[in-house]
């Protein structure tokens, strides 16, 4: 009885340490994910809200008008070719990692100086990114200096359809590599000397080593960072509404997936579906998971190939 | 050995041992100017937005900020740009809104994290794993929903537009309470026993003998939860939708530069003391930062 009693004491001081975050992260993180699937499949306008209507129940229809909305084609296409941003990303910031993994002279210099952008808020960098767009901005000022392009014929970068996406694409690298970087170059210490000091001797150059060595060695943190950057550009969100001001635009032309459930419930808050913008949110969740496992499982396949 | 090894890459044709003094030199200036390109990429747009900031626009013919390359090196400077970016466009009202949440977030953070740790880590009681469980999951959960339905609750709870309502969303993490539970388990137990022994409480273990032995992950906790803070963008703008007055610096700053006509001079100054308060405590911490401990926070 004694012990039994002293358990249940335990147990009570436990749950009163966990209350705190128990209770928050039921009310903000389980809450929103469950209702916020529920109201996928019901239809809730901000009329309804303002009108205390409760929810009513619609089945899929809100899928099947989700994917046949030509602007959430639009989004999840433009989703997808930013994942281009991620092996461009990931090789660079291994390429990095290698390159500041010297012992030469001001290098913590260096790897400070790349850490920076990681630390800078989305919002900062869209300011000073916007400026370097612009027509007479410093990217077109330099092209010129260079002579790689017809002045007269200048544009900014951000409004233009055909240049928009890749400039934003081009702010997700600058505010990543040096976080990879970082991560990469733990994966990179654990690599035992000898293996780079034998290839040296059998006479492989830098770039043989990195591909030959580096690269099948640090597969393990490719393959998690390579995942974590899927992700995050799976979801991107904050870099189009910093850049665009959540319009997506020009010409829906940076219409993201994941803006479209923005733009469906809180973004425009006029006409707000959370009904379609669950249902949509749900059908990128989805996707993000399929990318991921896709990601995991190529990988895996490769390094099981390979070894 | 020696002799062995200059055998040995003298067969292989190339070795780095002997390559000649030469080609050392090339190599490294080409590292070094590799290196100093990216640090012109990394850094550049926060050396031209300070020089943005203190150049004196009401000099004749040097009002823009796309006259170059005078608007790269300015020839006269002014630190008016900061004042009047304070003065006229409220920049104050920013920064304190910006210094309560984050305080507030960083102090939230550190509380839940250290007390919901410490019965996952050190003590045993039913739904432990259940509860550890839950905890986990939060990373793959599809979270890009969840702020649909969070100001919907934030409205019920009459906390849509005010500090609380942007704070306590966010402050509940799976890796503050990883960070913290693998301080707690690194501790030895036999200091704990010896603290009970002496009939000390569980609270009291918690704040006597866990807490000041984790200090280090305390710091860095609360560093990430700074920085984070400090800089988001997308939750305080949805939760202080209706309430302009108490936006962070984060969302006025980009509503300043949004406004038609904007200055921007003063712009880049607001950008500067914005960027200032996090670049210091960065360079103060950035062991925490270089160590890659953040690994699980962001995406």
């Amino acid at each position: 009885m004694h012990v039994k009693r002293r358990a249940l004491t335990t147990a009570l001081i436990a749950y009163a340490f966990l209350a705190p975050a128990l209770v928050l992260m039921g009310l903000f993180t389980f809450y929103p994910v469950i209702y916020g699937a529920f109201l996928g499949f019901t239809d809730y306008t901000i009329a309804d809200l303002a009108a205390k209507e409760p929810p009513r129940w619609v089945g899929f229809a809100n899928f099947a008008q989700v994917l046949g909305d030509p602007l959430f084609q639009t989004g999840v296409w433009n989703s997808l070719k930013y994942l281009l941003v991620v092996p461009v990303l990931q090789v660079a910031a291994l390429a990095v990692a290698v390159l500041v993994n010297q012992k030469l002279p001001l290098m913590g210099l260096f790897r400070t100086s790349y850490y920076v952008p990681v630390v800078t808020s989305i919002a900062l960098a869209a300011v000073m990114w916007d400026w370097i767009f612009q027509k007479d901005g410093f990217l077109n000022w330099s092209l010129r200096l260079l002579h790689l392009i017809n002045w007269e014929g200048r544009f900014s970068w951000l409004l233009n359809e055909h240049t928009a996406l890749w400039a934003i694409m081009l702010v997700t690298f600058w505010r990543g590599f040096g976080y990879y970087m970082v991560l990469y170059l733990a994966g990179l210490q654990s690599i035992p000397a000898e293996l780079e000091e034998a290839a040296v001797l059998d006479g492989a150059g830098a770039w043989q080593r990195f591909w030959r060595i580096t690269v099948p060695l640090m597969k393990p943190t490719l393959l998690l960072c390579s995942l974590l950057s899927t992700i995050a550009a799976i979801r991107v969100l904050e870099e189009i509404i910093v850049f665009t001001g959540g319009s997506g635009g020009p010409l829906n032309s940076t219409y993201t997936a994941l803006l479209y459930v923005y733009n469906k419930s809180w973004g425009n808050m006029l006409d707000a579906n959370f009904g379609v913008a669950g249902a949509a949110g749900l059908l990128i969740a989805l996707v993000g998971f399929a990318l991921s496992y896709l990601n995991f499982y190529l990988t895996r396949e490769e390094r099981g190939g390979r070894a | 050995m020696r002799q062995e090894v200059a055998g040995l890459s003298k067969a292989a044709g190339a070795g780095r041992l002997r390559r000649p003094r030469w080609r050392r030199l090339v190599a490294r200036v080409l590292n070094y100017a590799l290196l100093l390109a990216i640090f012109a990429f990394a850094v550049f747009p926060f050396l031209w937005t300070l020089a943005i900031a203190i150049t004196d626009k009401t000099v004749v013919g040097g009002t823009s900020i796309y006259a170059f390359p005078q608007s790269l090196f300015p020839k006269a400077l002014t630190l008016g740009n900061f004042l009047e970016v304070v003065e006229k466009l409220n920049l104050g009202k920013y920064f304190l809104n910006s210094v309560v949440i984050t305080g507030l977030t960083v102090l939230g953070t550190l509380l839940v994290s250290a007390l919901a740790a410490y019965p996952l880590a050190r003590m045993s009681f039913p739904g432990r794993n259940l509860i550890f469980g839950a905890v986990v999951s939060t990373l793959v959960l599809p979270t890009e929903i969840a702020f649909i339905v969070n100001v919907l609750t934030l409205r019920d709870l009459g906390l849509l537009g005010t500090y609380l309502g942007v704070v306590l969303p966010t402050v509940a993490t799976a890796f503050g309470i990883f960070l913290m539970r693998q301080a707690y388990l690194a501790i030895p137990s036999t200091l704990m026993e010896a603290a009970r022994i002496d009939g000390a409480t569980e609270a009291q273990i918690l704040w006597r003998v866990m807490v000041p032995l984790s200090l280090p992950s305390l710091t860095a906790l609360g560093i990430f939860t700074l920085v984070g803070t400090w800089n988001a963008y997308f939750w305080p703008s949805v939760a202080l939708l209706t309430n302009d007055d108490l936006l962070p610096m984060s969302v006025a700053i980009l509503k300043l530069k949004g406004q038609f006509n904007y200055d921007s001079f003063n712009v880049a100054a607001g950008a500067m003391i914005m960027m200032i308060p996090v670049l210091v405590v960065f360079l103060l911490a950035q062991r925490f930062f270089m160590r890659g401990t953040e690994g699980a926070v962001k995406g």
